[in-house]
């Protein structure tokens, strides 16, 4: 019987997509129940399970080819093992709560039947990335993930801003991919099969079977990552991509789209060698102190929240990248989780300030906050506690987790990964003095009130998580996957409360301190400001930091030439080589030898005749002259 | 005789034979080749005229001399191949001459009597 559950948990959503589009696009109740009641019903699958422990593939013959030597074998399946499932809970759980309050968000909006119906198919193609088994079906439902994020960023298309924010994201996105899908190619071709297990015992039996495309092959898909999880350098879409509604933003923020790109690095971790883990732990490394960095000048609370999503990936990232070869990537994977936890609920926490607030989104509008609305305040608070790190908010452990990774094997990403830990501290809580303590900056704030319960339900449910992941086991429940032995039978939950510090000392106390320096800075310079000090004292830095060190300005002046040159290219090679040799070419030689056969026309029978004759003479010396 | 042994008129006498020694006269015996000379001359005056005489009317006339200088080429080889084929073709021909004639001098008289002229020269409406 249950061995249908996992085709239910995937194909709930999409059930819901075609319900919605095909009968309730204009229903606001109904397209919000079916879709609400989708993912409702895909986690309560996914809860049972887990809570079976199912491990195990299905699949479904789907494409077939042979040519009588090697055959090519597609299937569509499902996967479950301890990766996969506890990925299951964690996106039908963040999403349950995100699409529930996005019933009380978008309640006024017109369009709430599409939005759901985007909503919906978001899920079903973030399940199909979790659940898949080979990378055609990976990849399919990847580009899916691209497509309904497109959907829901620009879900208010008649905004340029969202159209254009769309675009970028899927633009940004297909570039990734590209290199993604050239990865794929290579795997396939060297190894001969797209199946995750197949290629995993390939490797096992011949680790030297990419022979010297590991590397390529690695980095490429790693690509796919980057593009997906936003990394340095094809981060722009993710700041940008808070033009969608708020809950789209805590979806794709948090347990979605950028989760997917490190979920499939775990997933394929077999295929990474030393050197392409050396590049990703970088590239993640120089991700998170970036965003921190471009973080604490932001003064719109959802690009806030957005950078510290690019840094928070940049963590999981480098701590794939630090597990090493063959080792355990479980530190990203619980980062990941308790990630989506306190992110989705810093998300919804945000939406409900800027529904409160009637659509106001710069924190330096806000101000007082806290007495207003006390349930987001009080959520607010522990999301953030949580992303800075501080014990015992789940936060301390997976990025604790992420630190003794660094510490163990690279000692100069320690040291960043702590810098950034410190500014995370630090703009998290310039957020909270600046938005929700202090005199009031704007009128808008006296007539905030709380959310209603629809909205304020999802906060509290995910501020549990929050608050408590750190010490259920999480990584352990991963590390099953990656190093059995690694994962010892449970101890008590006060030990892991405090294993942390019984494990390294050294590192979760300097994982601490981070925090306390950050808070110190944050609370001297934020509190009761109602103007940022930080300009003034960092000067010409402060501004290429509000400008987001022109990353922006560089891609589109890079892309701008990189076009122009290749117009003109275009424009030669059109107007010289195409227009000039090839169209007036034929034209002109087919009308100059039409001119000089016109000439032979002269309309004189006895030309003809001569001609003629004339031919029938060459044809006689050509027949009889041999 | 190496041509198959054949003479088509032997009116010869005996006495001229030039295989007798008595008389070494050259005597004329008329071979294929002569017909075929005859045809191919009577065929290139038939081409030249039309080629270079400018009446229509006479143009036509070489057409036919053309017609009849294959005809002769047909009747002498279908003599030299002791083969009636080439006479019964020439008999088609003949046929067909005289109807292609008779089409012909259609055309040229209503040509005539449209331009008042049969001169090719005049003729050349079909020029680019």
């Amino acid at each position: 019987m249950s061995g249908i559950f996992p085709w239910l948990i995937l194909f709930l959503p999409l059930a819901a997509v075609a319900g919605i589009v095909l009968f309730a696009l204009h229903d606001r109740a109904l397209s919000a129940r079916l879709s609400i009641g989708a993912v409702l019903g895909s986690f309560v699958l996914s809860v049972v399970l887990f809570l079976q422990g199912t491990h195990g593939e299905t699949a479904v013959n789907w494409i077939a080819l042979s040519d009588g030597t090697t055959s090519w074998i597609v299937d569509i399946g499902l996967r479950l093992d301890p990766l996969s499932l506890l990925m299951l809970l964690v996106v039908t759980g963040v999403g349950s709560a995100i699409h529930i309050y996005s019933y009380g968000y978008m309640h006024d909006d017109p369009g709430v039947g599409r939005y759901f119906a985007g909503l919906s198919l978001f899920m079903f193609s973030m399940l199909g990335i979790v659940l898949a088994t080979n990378f055609l079906m990976l990849f399919i439902f990847w580009e899916l993930v691209g497509v309904s994020s497109w959907l829901l960023i620009g879900f208010w298309y008649e905004r340029p801003a969202a159209a254009d924010a769309a675009k970028k994201a899927f633009l940004t996105n297909r570039l990734g991919d590209f290199g993604f899908l050239l990865g794929i190619i290579l795997v396939w071709a060297t190894l001969g099969t797209l199946n995750f297990t197949e290629i995993e015992k390939a490797l096992a039996a011949n680790p030297q079977a990419l022979g010297a495309l590991a590397t390529a092959a690695g980095l490429l898909i790693f690509c796919g990552a980057v593009g997906k999880s936003a990394q340095f350098p094809l981060h722009v879409w993710l700041p940008d991509a808070m033009e969608g509604p708020t809950p789209v933003s805590a979806l794709i923020h948090a347990a979605t789209m950028v989760a997917a790109g490190v979920y499939m690095l775990c997933r394929v971790f077999f295929l990474l060698n030393g050197p392409a883990l050396e590049v990703i732990a970088w590239t993640g490394g120089i991700t998170a102190l970036l965003a921190a960095l471009i973080a604490i000048q932001q003064n719109d609370i959802k690009r806030i929240l957005a950078y510290s999503t690019l840094s928070q990936l940049g963590y999981m990232v480098m701590a794939v990248g630090l597990s090493g070869a063959g080792g355990n990537p479980s530190p990203a994977m619980f980062h990941l989780t308790t990630h989506a936890f306190f992110k989705a609920l810093l998300f919804l926490g945000a939406g409900s300030v800027i529904h409160a607030l009637h659509h106001e989104q710069d924190i330096w509008k806000m101000g007082g906050l806290a007495k207003r609305m006390p349930v987001t305040f009080w959520t607010f608070l522990t999301g953030t506690l949580a992303l800075c790190g501080v014990p015992p908010f789940s936060g301390f452990y997976s990025k604790d987790a992420i630190l003794a990774a660094a510490h163990r094997t690279n000692p100069a990403l320690f040291a960043l990964a702590v810098g950034v830990a410190a500014l995370t501290t630090f703009y998290m809580f310039r957020l909270i003095f600046v938005a929700f303590t202090g005199p009031a900056k704007s009128q808008a704030r006296d007539h905030a009130h709380e959310s209603p319960a629809v909205m304020t339900l999802p906060l509290l449910a995910l501020a549990v998580p929050s608050l408590l992941a750190g010490f259920w086991g999480i990584d352990r429940f991963y590390a099953t996957q990656f190093a059995p032995g690694e994962a010892e039978v449970a101890t008590g939950w006060l030990s892991k409360l405090v294993a942390p510090f019984a494990e390294a000392p050294i590192v979760a106390s300097i994982g601490v301190g981070a925090v306390v320096i950050g808070f110190v800075a944050a609370w001297a310079l934020y509190r009761n400001r109602v103007q940022d000090p930080l300009p003034a004292l960092l000067g010409a830095f402060a501004r290429w930091l509000r400008n987001r060190f022109y990353f922006d300005e560089l891609y589109e002046r890079l892309i701008a030439m990189t076009q122009e040159a290749l117009a003109r290219l275009a424009d030669v090679v059109d107007r010289w080589l195409i227009a000039g040799l090839v169209v007036r070419g034929a034209h002109g030689s087919i009308e100059l030898t039409g001119r000089l056969l016109r000439l032979v026309q002269t309309g004189n029978l006895q030309t003809y005749a001569f001609l003629f004759v004339a031919g029938v003479a060459v044809l006689l010396l050509c027949m009889l002259g041999r | 005789m190496e041509h198959g042994g054949w003479s088509p008129t032997r009116v010869v006498p005996a006495i001229l034979d030039p295989r007798s020694s008595i008389l070494a006269v050259e005597t004329m015996n008329v071979g294929l080749e002569h017909y075929l000379i005859v045809s191919a001359l009577l065929f290139a005056l038939g081409l030249l005229g039309v080629v270079a005489r400018r009446n229509l009317l006479v143009m036509f006339m070489s057409l036919e001399l053309m017609l009849n200088a294959a005809n002769l080429a047909l009747v002498a080889f279908s003599r030299f191949n002791r083969n009636l084929d080439g006479q019964i073709m020439v008999f088609f021909i003949i046929t067909v001459a005289a109807a292609e004639v008779a089409v012909g001098l259609a055309l040229i008289v209503a040509l005539y009597r449209r331009r008042q002229t049969a001169h090719v020269e005049d003729l050349a409406t079909l020029k680019y």
